[in-house]
């Protein structure tokens, strides 16, 4: 579905990610961890389309622009009720009846009753559902969330994480970063750490307590175990 | 293309306070500046006073000049307040009701009259800088258009003077001969009495007097003409070289109107511009397919410019309720407007692309703007050749100018005419659009 090859992106002198290589498979929901700065924002970004890779290259048919994508900062217009905001990017993704993959989105993400309001009077939460149903609007085969619970209080985390969970078992397949593990180890398939822009694992979380001597049963313990092994 | 700009209209319409900066702004700095410009300074409001005795003259030879005559002749140029003292002129400059004050003393008919000192008049003014040197300008420039018309008045009594030497007759004046004989009279009489004289030492006393008399009647005549050619020796003749002459006042309505344009444009412009990268959606926008980079600053250019032009038409046509414009020239006034729009609103998306977020995008627009509208306007000869030369090169590279040139064509038929301007208009937005092209190469 994706297969990212030998990705690296370059700033001047600084290498933000280095040889990057995995593949997603559909219905997978593969979480990209690591410390700040470890390149997962740039790693998600170049699999959207969103900037452009120094080499390598990202593949598959739900590669590139094809991917719904969800930017870390809502990318919505927020002089724009919901339903004005999805309507206009059905529009611009030419779908033959944007009005009814509007109506499908609204149900999905649980904001017909808010479909009227304008985004700036939203809650961070029901904001972040725009921006992944935006992402979502052209029914992609994958979708790219970069940080989506940052901003989020836990009730709403666990209906956004409801809402993604649905869309990875009919077939999406979902990447998406994030600073907390503890939805890593109840949501994801996959975990892949990063750190200083090299990729130090790909597994399942499981696999990650192993990778981490196993001792250590609370997943956020492990993980940071992992990467002091490592060096980071 | 056309949902987005109905996207962009929808937040513009939802935007009051926006739009109302928008129109109002632009529209009450145009109208500042065509007043301005086209308010030609009033007579400055001077206090006089004259501390002459009335009826006082100045004598030029046998003829009488009235002082008042002056006093006449300044009032002319200014607007007068009459005050009896210099005490009450300075009461009156210090509480702003007179700029100035002018003090005819009471000796100047006498010292005109000696005819080996000039006359004096004392000028009292203050304020700042700027205030002294406009009231020093005004006042100096008052001050010599009466001494002006004084002075002829009295080269014409000069003249009338030396006419009567020349020609005799009655001088008017009390204790003065009647029927006196001319200077020209007296060649001819004496050369008769001469004719009858034998040879001999009073006939050559005769023939001397002869030849001064003829002399002296020759260079009175002269000065008789000398007189009228140092009252104003040199008369102005002027001829505009190219162009037809705009007057002011429609010039004020295309400098107001083209301010217009640009302000709306070039801050409606780059804020669209910036709004799509502040609400992260330029990435969401531009990463697919939904719309180019090229056609996401087409439509912001579009919506700019049609704003602008819709607003710089209405201000023209609402401006010209007052002003007397040339309707049957509404064409080129649209075709100037709409390449001035769009060279202002590529000269936005420029700025809006590079800035990256609203509120620099527009600080950016505003501190790029007003300057350069005002360098603009600096007109040749009022700065040294060289600084004229770099503002009008900062000029060529900005559309101000240009569409400047471009409405005063339509509008008014100025030079350069309409199409020099228009395509060098469609040139800066071409240049413009590629510079906001490379600032949209990076989408976050």
């Amino acid at each position: 579905m994706i297969s990212v090859r030998g990705l690296a992106k370059r700033y001047g002198e600084r290498e933000a990610l280095r040889e990057i290589s995995f593949d997603v498979a559909p219905g997978e929901l593969v979480a990209i961890v690591g410390p700040n700065g470890a390149g997962k924002t740039t790693l998600l970004s170049i699999i959207a389309g969103v900037a452009p890779a120094s080499e390598g290259a990202v593949e598959g048919p739900g590669a590139g622009p094809a991917i719904g994508w969800a930017p870390q900062q809502p990318a919505v217009y927020w002089k724009l009720s919901v339903a004005e905001n999805l309507g206009l990017f059905a529009r611009l993704e030419g779908l033959a009846d944007p009005d009814a993959a509007v109506a499908r989105m609204l149900e999905q993400t649980g904001l017909s009753e808010r479909s009227n309001e304008r985004v700036e009077r939203l809650s961070g939460g029901n904001r972040q559902r725009v921006n992944v149903a935006l992402g979502l609007i052209a029914d992609p085969p994958a979708l790219a969330l970069d940080e989506p619970t940052s901003a989020l209080d836990p009730g709403q985390r666990e209906r956004l994480w409801e809402f993604v969970g649905s869309l990875a078992r009919t077939g999406t397949a979902v990447l998406f970063s994030t600073h907390h593990l503890g939805e890593v180890r109840s949501y994801a398939t996959r975990a892949i750490v990063l750190a200083d822009g090299e990729l130090l694992f790909d597994g399942s979380p499981s696999e990650l307590i192993a990778a981490a001597g196993g001792g250590e049963q609370d997943f956020e313990r492990a993980f940071v175990a992992f990467l002091r092994e490592r060096g980071h | 293309m056309r949902w987005l700009l109905g996207k962009d209209l929808l937040i513009l319409r939802r935007s009051r306070l926006l739009v109302g900066v928008l129109v109002v702004y632009p529209i009450a700095i145009a109208l500042l500046i065509g007043l301005a410009i086209s308010r030609a300074p009033g007579k400055p409001r001077v206090a006089i006073v004259d501390e002459t005795p009335p009826g006082q003259t100045i004598r030029v030879g046998s003829e009488h000049v009235a002082v008042s005559r002056y006093a006449d002749e300044l009032f002319s140029q200014v607007q007068p307040v009459h005050v009896s003292s210099r005490e009450q002129a300075i009461a009156g400059i210090s509480s702003g009701d007179v700029l100035a004050a002018v003090v005819i003393p009471r000796d100047i008919a006498a010292r005109i009259s000696s005819g080996v000192s000039q006359g004096s008049i004392e000028v009292l003014y203050n304020g700042n800088a700027l205030e002294q040197s406009l009231v020093q300008s005004q006042l100096s420039s008052a001050l010599a258009q009466a001494n002006l018309g004084f002075s002829e008045q009295i080269q014409r009594a000069a003249a009338q003077a030396i006419g009567l030497l020349l020609t005799g007759g009655s001088l008017g004046v009390l204790g003065a001969p009647p029927n006196m004989v001319g200077l020209d009279q007296i060649p001819p009489a004496l050369r008769a009495i001469i004719a009858h004289q034998p040879l001999g030492a009073e006939r050559t006393q005769l023939e001397r007097i002869d030849r001064f008399a003829e002399f002296a009647d020759q260079n009175l005549g002269l000065s008789k003409d000398v007189l009228s050619t140092i009252g104003q020796p040199i008369q102005i003749k002027s001829t505009l070289i190219h162009g037809r002459r705009t007057p002011l006042n429609t010039f004020a309505v295309v400098v107001a109107v083209s301010v217009s344009l640009m302000f709306v444009c070039v801050l409606l412009a780059a804020g669209a511009v910036a709004l799509e990268r502040e609400d992260h959606t330029l990435a969401r926008l531009a990463r697919g397919a939904l719309i180019s980079r090229e056609g996401l600053l087409v439509e912001k250019l579009l919506l700019a410019a049609g704003c602008a032009f819709v607003l710089a038409l209405a201000m023209l046509a609402g401006i010209g309720a007052f002003v007397s414009l040339d309707w049957s020239r509404i064409g080129q006034w649209a075709i100037a407007l709409a390449f001035g729009a769009l060279a202002f609103g590529a000269l936005g998306v420029a700025i809006g692309a590079l800035a990256r977020e609203v509120r620099a995008a527009s600080l950016l627009a505003f501190l790029l703007s007003l300057p350069l509208a005002f360098l603009a306007l600096v007109p040749s000869g009022s700065v040294s050749r060289g600084l004229y030369d770099a503002i009008g090169a900062i000029s060529f590279v900005f559309p101000f100018k240009s569409a400047l040139q471009a409405l005063d064509a339509a509008v008014n038929g100025a030079s350069p005419g309409l199409g020099i301007s228009v395509v060098h208009l469609f040139g800066l937005t071409l240049v413009f659009g590629a510079l906001a092209r490379v600032g949209l190469r990076r989408l976050e």
